[in-house]
């Protein structure tokens, strides 16, 4: 067990690690002032989106384009659980979710039943993205669909499900989505104090996705996805059945995508197909790409930093973000083939160098 | 060692006859006991045909228990091929291949039952885990069960530990264990690949150009140590390169065209006029 928590990371990452996540999860949203802690609760979502995107793409190397999907499906979850939870309080005062009402609907969809329970809500957060992921991943994985045309696949698959919930008739009000939420487990979402317990609970999430992600990617199972990534035929030729493998990793990260989006959606309180675009799943590709892939703390680096600069210059330039947005993904691709992450070595080589240049005249007279 | 003299032996298809007579008396090492062995592998009336070309045309093969057995052949004979049917990687258009037991039957059945049941094999290009340390290498082919959730919480044990450091020490890699396998020289991989092999401790073998681009002393290494693994394991290897072939074959089987051209001792099969027409051109 100890020598397990060793593999993961040496003591002294531990303890730095340990200390980082309580600054985050119990200084960070005191501090901040109160406009902040949605959007940095927002960040923290995003985060835990692309360890996901990381296991799949960066370890087990199925780029997905259609993470947005899953993302938005546990959103869809969330919302669900957020606009029955209030029934009888919208603007009809009807037991009805108002979008239904609107359309004259008198009798709540089937698949709308039970999500007026909270655990209800947070298992099919978690279980209808799995569940979408572990049968296209069941058909793709096993007709040997790889490379490009499984993300072109995936990335066909977000779209599809976008224009599906562009519809009335589809149930989840259609392209307005659904918003207007009230409260969560009794806590008004206004509320500054929900928000910071939103934001807290995020950052714990996040800590365990990527506790769960690093025991992974430390045990034999991380090292047979990196092989079926570098040799997938050789990993069969050993005995690994890879299609298993890809489909287990491709569900968890699902699911975790899943999970990302049931906690985005209280804090921005509003949930609608444009989620499920596909350029949000490219975004999230980039996130992975600009941070480093293959490497967990990569992956969270590059997507807050990515959104950072998204949230920044969107406010200060915001013609130039589109722009900026495209030509950091192009530098990235050319210049920086292992991210942000895969400078730090390189820079760290240059400390070095210097200290055994200084010494080096010394034995120059001596000769 | 046996090996020296293979040194100065002339290149084989430069001049077969000649060398084939004057390897005949060091090389004619009785043909082990056929009726007592059971056989291992055996491969029926196979044939793959891809868009009208005839990879492989009806070739039957038989391997004994712990045979060595080398296949040649010209570029094209259908070497490569028949390894891909054996090992699943191609379905074939007719045929059948058994290993052990008329009950399996490998052409029904996906590269990973396959591995599972026992045939290991080397790619002809050294394909290792370009990412992986050399220890990890070995450790993700060794043998034992496969399944998702048990490799999220396998550990090494003490004796799967040490079998793993007895192999590095065989292929001569216990210095580079924890280097990327990526980094190594091609001949290193190679080994690596043979090491990751006898990890996977498979009956079967299956061997693909082991000595491509080894030094004289690592072919005669290798030669060493396919030898020892023979008895055991059944071996097949297939080779371009006759001087090794020659250093270790017992058995030998000609592959020109996708049929059986010859089989036989190293010495029959270079006698054979139809062998010497096929890679001289005559």
């Amino acid at each position: 067990m100890l020598d397990r928590l060793r593999e993961m990371h040496a003591p002294r990452v531990w303890a730095a690690l340990g200390v980082g996540a309580l600054l985050l999860t119990f200084l960070i949203p005191f501090v901040a002032p109160d406009y902040m802690v949605p959007l940095l609760g927002k960040f923290l979502c995003f985060g835990i989106a692309a360890l996901a995107m990381d296991m799949v793409w960066g370890y087990a190397g199925i780029l997905s384009l259609g993470h947005g999907l899953f993302f938005a499906l546990g959103g869809y979850a969330m919302g669900m659980y957020l606009m029955r939870s209030i029934a009888g309080e919208g603007v009809y005062r009807s037991e009805l979710p108002d979008f239904m009402v609107f359309l004259d609907w008198h009798k709540l969809p089937w698949y709308w039943h039970g999500f007026q329970n909270f655990p209800f809500a947070a298992v099919m957060a978690l279980v209808a993205p799995g569940l979408l992921a572990l049968v296209f991943g069941w058909f793709a994985f096993r007709s040997r669909i790889r490379g490009v045309y499984f993300s072109i696949v995936t990335q066909a698959l977000t779209y599809a499900a976008t224009l599906l919930f562009f519809q009335n008739a589809t149930g989840f009000g259609g392209n307005n989505g659904l918003t207007d939420f009230k409260r969560i487990l009794g806590w008004p979402l206004h509320a500054a104090q929900t928000r910071r317990l939103l934001y807290i609970a995020s950052a714990i999430a996040l800590c365990l996705t990527y506790l769960l992600c690093r025991f992974i990617v430390t045990s034999r199972l991380g090292r047979v996805l990196t092989a079926v990534r570098d040799a997938e035929l050789k990993t069969r030729f050993c005995g690994y059945d890879s299609t298993n493998y890809k489909l287990f990793v491709w569900t968890l990260s699902a699911m975790l995508c899943g999970l990302a989006g049931a906690l985005y959606v209280p804090q921005v309180g509003i949930i609608n197909p444009s989620e499920m675009q596909p350029s949000n799943s490219i975004e999230m590709a980039i996130w992975v790409a600009v941070g480093g892939r293959g490497t967990l703390g990569g992956a969270l680096i590059g997507a807050w930093l990515v959104n950072g600069g998204k949230s920044w210059l969107t406010a200060a330039l915001p013609a130039a973000w589109l722009y900026v947005f495209g030509a950091l993904f192009v530098v990235v691709t050319l210049f920086l083939p292992r991210g942000l992450v895969g400078l730090l070595p390189k820079i760290l080589a240059l400390v070095p160098k210097r200290t055994p240049a200084a010494p080096a005249p010394q034995p120059g007279p001596q000769t | 060692m046996s090996l020296t003299p293979m040194s100065e032996v002339p290149s084989p298809p430069s001049a077969p006859e000649e060398a084939g007579e004057r390897l005949t008396p060091i090389h004619s090492a009785p043909i082990p006991d056929a009726a007592k062995r059971p056989l291992s592998l055996w491969v029926e009336n196979l044939s793959v045909s891809f868009d009208g070309f005839k990879a492989l045309n009806d070739v039957t093969l038989l391997l004994e228990k712990g045979e060595l057995r080398c296949l040649i052949g010209p570029n094209g004979a259908g070497k490569t091929t028949l390894m891909d049917c054996i090992t699943g990687k191609t379905r074939p258009t007719s045929g059948s291949v058994f290993l052990e037991s008329r009950l399996n039957e490998l052409t029904r059945m996906t590269e990973v039952q396959i591995a599972g049941l026992g045939i290991g094999r080397k790619f002809q290009r050294p394909t290792v885990f370009q990412g992986h340390t050399v220890f990890e290498n070995c450790e993700l082919a060794l043998k034992g069960k496969k399944g998702v959730f048990r490799t999220l919480f396998a550990r090494l044990d003490a004796p799967q530990k040490k079998r793993i450091a007895e192999i590095l020490e065989l292929i001569g890699l216990a210095d580079h264990a924890h280097r990327p396998a990526g980094l190594l020289a091609h001949g290193q991989k190679q080994w690596l690949e043979i090491g990751m092999l006898l990890a996977q401790d498979p009956q079967v073998l299956l061997i693909d150009e082991p000595v491509a681009g080894m030094t004289h002393a690592e072919a005669e290494r290798t030669a060493e140590l396919l030898k020892s693994l023979a008895g055991q394991h059944t071996v097949v290897v297939v080779e371009h390169d006759m001087e090794f072939i020659r250093s270790i074959a017992r058995n030998v089987t000609v592959l020109h065209e996708g049929r059986v051209l010859a089989e036989g001792t190293m010495a029959q099969v270079q006698k054979d006029p139809r062998v010497i027409e096929v890679y001289l051109g005559e």
